[in-house]
């Protein structure tokens, strides 16, 4: 319940910080960090056009794109505190909601019968198929650790003891970090602000989107990094009271933009053809959670 | 009693009226008896899921001895999933084979043998004696050989059915051999004799005896490495068949393991993890595959693999748990299993009947050639979207309940498990998330390319939508999809009964009304429905809000370039090119290329022909190796009558020479003792 209301803020300004933070690197004051929900806003007021050549999918696509967004936020806790919905394997619940979000984006895609939409579309299916198992596997791994199996209770009894769960901890934000960045289609795997269709993966997915359509698929990134930033905030949240949880999470929330600014600043996109490979170690650095885990329980001994 | 005897007479009357009625009624009087013999044994069926377990003996011979039809929980279970989907799949034949009117004899026989196939399916399904089982075995393969080879003047028809009916009786003869082991011990055909044989002899008798069955038995079902015959026979089927056959004949062979695990004491904890391993092989490769193919119904086909893949890795886990004497992993695993059974055959035979539908609207199956269809086909279009995220294992369809088990029976393996078996479960948890990524960009292909878009084929014939005849059962298995995917917990504790049957020790700690995940099922239901409703709701407000605003149609954007052809469009090759580079090592892939080269190029083109490695491992090399062989021999075969006839003396002179020489040489021997 509350880190629903939580997240919704903090989706307000994320992206926002985003921007500021490459705009100050790059030696520019930079847009306000509202502006991306007002231009949301503004893309909310707007009529849209519609190709030709689409059908039933294009139009309801962005609405259940949008509504897997909405339903997976409602899963996640704030520490003790626990989403709208909760139960156990709940998270195996929230990663194929996001599924059917990417089947219906990568569908309407397709739909628009454009070569350009299709390549993103052929690019977007592939990195989010190898970036599945790197998050099933580290919920495995946290699932081992505490004994629970849903999101609330992992996250509330998830406390760190010895040398080995910092380490743990470290790694396992390094990997929701970067799946954020796959799912969002951000830096290492992909510029959002490329000037070249033949370059880019989810920009070029939504060309033939517009209107109040665009507006639900802009707005539902913002959502999904405000999302992503609350799993790894739940990571360090343990079960303090709320006058507590609440700061650490948009502590970590704005610690967590402002590092995607510098990352996206400083870094290049990876070749195309390299990403794959790169996603799919992902999973070899969950699979090193495991093993910590097992260090962890004893089991080598 | 009379149930059975209502039973046989019916089929037997079905089958005898067929050939003597006009055309238009065979479709008629088989679809009648399919319903009416499904009604039947689904009475049973209903009663045994209940908790009422019937056994009926027949007198049987002096050869089989006692005949026993049991009727318990998992014959149930698979009787009704066997009938849903003979019924749907019989109305959908009704319309789907109109056009082949022309042919009565064929047609005949096609009827005969789809009758004779519910009857062998369900008889295997009860019949608890060796003999009579695998007669019932046998009429099932011969009766699918039929129905697969009705467009027998194809060549490629007729390959495929040789193919199936050689593996089906290679199938059989690991049955029989498993069959006879027993019965040469016990003196008994019953089935009861394989419980008893299990007991009596050591665990490793026991894993020998299960693994000769499930070596059969997964020839049927589909494991890979022995699944190289299902590729070819599904797109050469008839598609009312072809739904047939995944959805309810290669789960046969699921039942098959099943009842044997259920029949056969032995490490079960050996069994899971082999069972575990073969299943995430089946899983991934499968699907792995089926990116790969251009042809729809193959496409299809490959992905059965892997769903018998998710299946065996439910059996697998609860397998597991039977060897540990966890009640949790038994219920969760074997739940997945049998309730992904249920869900293949669903989402299955909806997507074969899907392409039917596009089959006979194109007369194609090449996925390239398709395109845009979802304007000339829009109830197809949407049956096929539902089954594709069904069989992606998207919420809110019946897919995800199933997997939703087997990841939880995964996660509670996890607790209080050893390093093997949390290693394992951690390879399993890693196959089932990318065998469920996997699906997604090979059912994100097919519904694409096919359905969206703009056509990429000009057709004689504009393509139109499918008759209402072929769209109702259709609709009906839709109907059943989103049933389980919303009520999740009524399926589940419809499974208790069956499931009971694996349980341990069932007064440890197992309670049918109480059983594991039932809660989070329900929760995943009411979730669904409210994904639903919410996405409606965003939907209406869109359209609320931009019901007054402009919304012009324009083309699509093309970077500047605005001629419209369809030749521009991303194709399903194209779509996959960045996976088919990444597995091509795995994957046998033949390429044939011609670049554009000069000034003035001539036309370039690339072809590219996927193929199956394993087959060309253990099925052509194997094979081309024998032939090399026997090649050496084909000097004895000259035609020349003289040359025979001397082939003949020189037998009988071996056959009379050979026990005389040896007498001879023995009584040589004794001799030289002496000295």
């Amino acid at each position: 319940m509350i880190s629903f209301i939580l997240i919704i803020l903090a989706s307000l300004f994320f992206t926002g910080i985003i921007i500021r933070v490459k705009s100050i690197t790059s030696g520019r004051r930079g847009p306000g960090i509202l502006q991306p929900v007002k231009d949301v806003i503004r893309l909310f007021k707007k009529g849209a056009v519609y190709s030709k050549t689409t059908s039933f999918v294009f139009q309801v696509a962005p609405s259940i794109y949008f509504a897997s967004i909405l339903m997976a936020i409602m899963v996640i806790p704030l520490g003790e505190y626990r989403g709208f919905i909760s139960f156990e394997g709940d998270f195996v619940f929230f990663a194929y909601l996001l599924g059917v979000g990417k089947f219906f984006s990568i569908i309407s895609a397709l739909d628009t019968g454009s070569s350009f939409e299709g390549m993103g579309a052929s690019r977007e299916a592939l990195f989010s198929m190898f970036a599945e198992p790197a998050f099933f596997i580290l919920m495995g791994s946290l699932a081992l650790l505490t004994g629970h199996t849903s999101f609330q209770e992992i996250f509330a009894s998830l406390h760190f003891g010895s040398y080995i769960s910092y380490i743990l901890g470290v790694l396992a934000t390094f990997v929701l970090a970067m799946i954020t960045m796959v799912e969002n289609s951000r830096m290492p795997i992909d510029d959002p602000k490329t000037h070249l269709e033949l370059t880019m993966v989810h920009e070029v997915m939504i060309l033939d989107n517009s209107g109040f359509d665009l507006g639900l698929i802009v707005y539902g990134t913002n959502l999904k990094f405000a999302m992503y930033g609350a799993l790894i905030a739940n990571l360090f949240m343990g079960s303090f009271p709320l006058y507590i949880t609440i700061p650490i999470f948009f502590g970590i929330q704005v610690l967590f933009a402002i590092a995607i600014g510098l990352l996206e600043s400083f870094t290049a996109r990876f070749r195309m053809n390299h990403n794959a490979q790169y996603i799919l170690a992902l999973s070899s650095v969950s699979l090193l959670i495991f093993l910590g885990v097992l260090l962890v329980l004893g089991q080598f001994n | 009693m009379t149930i059975i005897a209502a039973f046989i007479v019916i089929v037997f009357f079905t089958v005898a009226f067929i050939p003597f009625v006009n055309v238009q009624w065979k479709g008629i009087i088989t679809v009648m008896g399919v319903v009416i013999v499904a009604l039947l044994s689904s009475i049973p069926a209903l009663k045994a899921l209940a908790g009422q377990d019937s056994e009926y003996l027949f007198r049987g011979s002096l050869v089989t001895g006692k005949i026993p039809v049991r009727f318990d929980a998992l014959s149930g279970w698979f009787i009704l999933v066997i009938n849903f989907t003979f019924i749907t799949g019989a109305f959908y034949g009704l319309q789907y084979m109109k056009p082949y009117r022309s042919q009565r004899a064929n047609l005949s026989l096609h009827c005969i043998s789809f009758m004779l196939l519910q009857a062998g399916l369900l008889g295997i399904c009860v019949l608890q004696n060796s003999i009579a089982f695998l007669i019932a075995w046998e009429v099932m393969a011969l009766t699918s050989f039929i129905l697969i080879i009705f467009e027998h003047r194809k060549m490629e028809t007729i390959n495929a059915g040789i193919n199936f009916l050689i593996q089906s009786h290679v199938c059989i003869m690991f049955l029989t051999l498993g069959f006879i082991w027993v019965a040469l011990k016990m003196n008994s055909y019953d089935f009861k004799a394989i419980a008893l044989f299990s007991a009596s002899n050591s665990l490793l008798t026991g894993i020998a005896l299960f693994m000769c069955f499930f070596v059969g038995f997964a020839i049927k079902a589909g494991f890979v490495p022995f699944h190289t015959w299902l590729p070819y026979a599904h797109p050469a089927a008839p598609s009312h068949i072809s739904g047939i056959m995944s959805g309810v004949i290669i789960k046969i062979g699921i039942y098959g393991i099943l009842r044997m695990l259920l029949l056969i004491r032995s490490d079960y904890l050996v069994i899971g993890y082999v069972i575990l391993i073969i299943s995430l092989l089946s899983g991934i490769y499968g699907v792995m595959l089926a990116i790969v193919q251009h042809n729809l119904k193959r496409l299809l086909a490959y992905h059965s693999i892997e769903n018998i893949g998710i299946i065996g890795m439910g059996i697998g886990l609860g397998c597991i748990g039977m060897g540990q004497g966890n009640n949790l992993l038994i219920v969760l695993g074997f739940a997945g299993a049998l309730l992904h059974t249920l869900n293949h055959s669903l989402f299955k035979s909806l997507l074969f009947y899907g392409a039917g539908n596009v089959y006979q609207a194109t007369h194609t199956m090449d996925i390239e050639k398709l395109g845009g269809l979802s304007k000339r086909m829009p109830h197809t279009a949407i049956l096929f979207l539902i089954g594709s995220l069904a069989i992606c294992g998207l919420p809110p369809f019946n897919g995800f309940i199933s997997e939703f088990l087997i990841y939880n029976g995964m996660f509670t393996g996890l607790h209080g498990g050893d390093k093997t078996l949390v290693s394992f479960i951690v390879f399993g948890l890693f196959g089932l998330a990318l065998i469920g990524g996997l699906a997604l960009l090979c059912f994100t292909k097919a519904t694409g390319t096919i359905f969206l878009g703009i056509p990429r084929h000009n057709f004689h014939h504009l393509p139109g939508e499918a008759v209402w005849g072929k769209l109702i059962p259709m609709y009906a298995v839709v109907v059943l999809i989103a049933a389980i995917g919303l009520f999740p917990k009524g399926f589940m504790m419809a499974l208790s009964k069956p499931i009971g049957l694996f349980i341990y020790n069932p007064g440890n700690n197992f309670q049918p009304g109480k059983l594991p995940a039932a809660e989070a099922l329900f929760m995943i239901g009411i979730c669904s429905a409210g994904f639903l409703l919410l996405a409606g709701l965003i939907y209406l407000i869109k359209s609320r809000v931009t019901m007054r605003k402009p919304q012009p149609v324009n083309a699509t954007w093309g970077c500047g370039y605005t001629g419209a052809t369809e030749k521009m469009q991303y194709t399903a090759s194209s779509f996959i090119r960045a996976y088919r580079k990444l597995a091509e090592p795995v994957l046998s892939i033949r390429k044939k290329k011609k670049e554009i080269q000069g000034v003035f190029p001539a036309a370039g083109g690339q072809e590219t022909h996927p193929y199956d490695k394993t087959e060309e491992w253990l099925i052509d090399y194997p094979l081309q190796q024998l032939k090399k062989f026997f090649n050496r021999f084909t000097f004895l075969q000259n035609g020349n009558m003289q040359f025979y006839i001397l082939y003949g003396l020189v037998f009988i002179t071996l056959v009379l020479g050979i026990p005389f020489a040896f007498e001879y040489i023995k009584s040589l021997l004794n001799f030289l003792n002496k000295l």
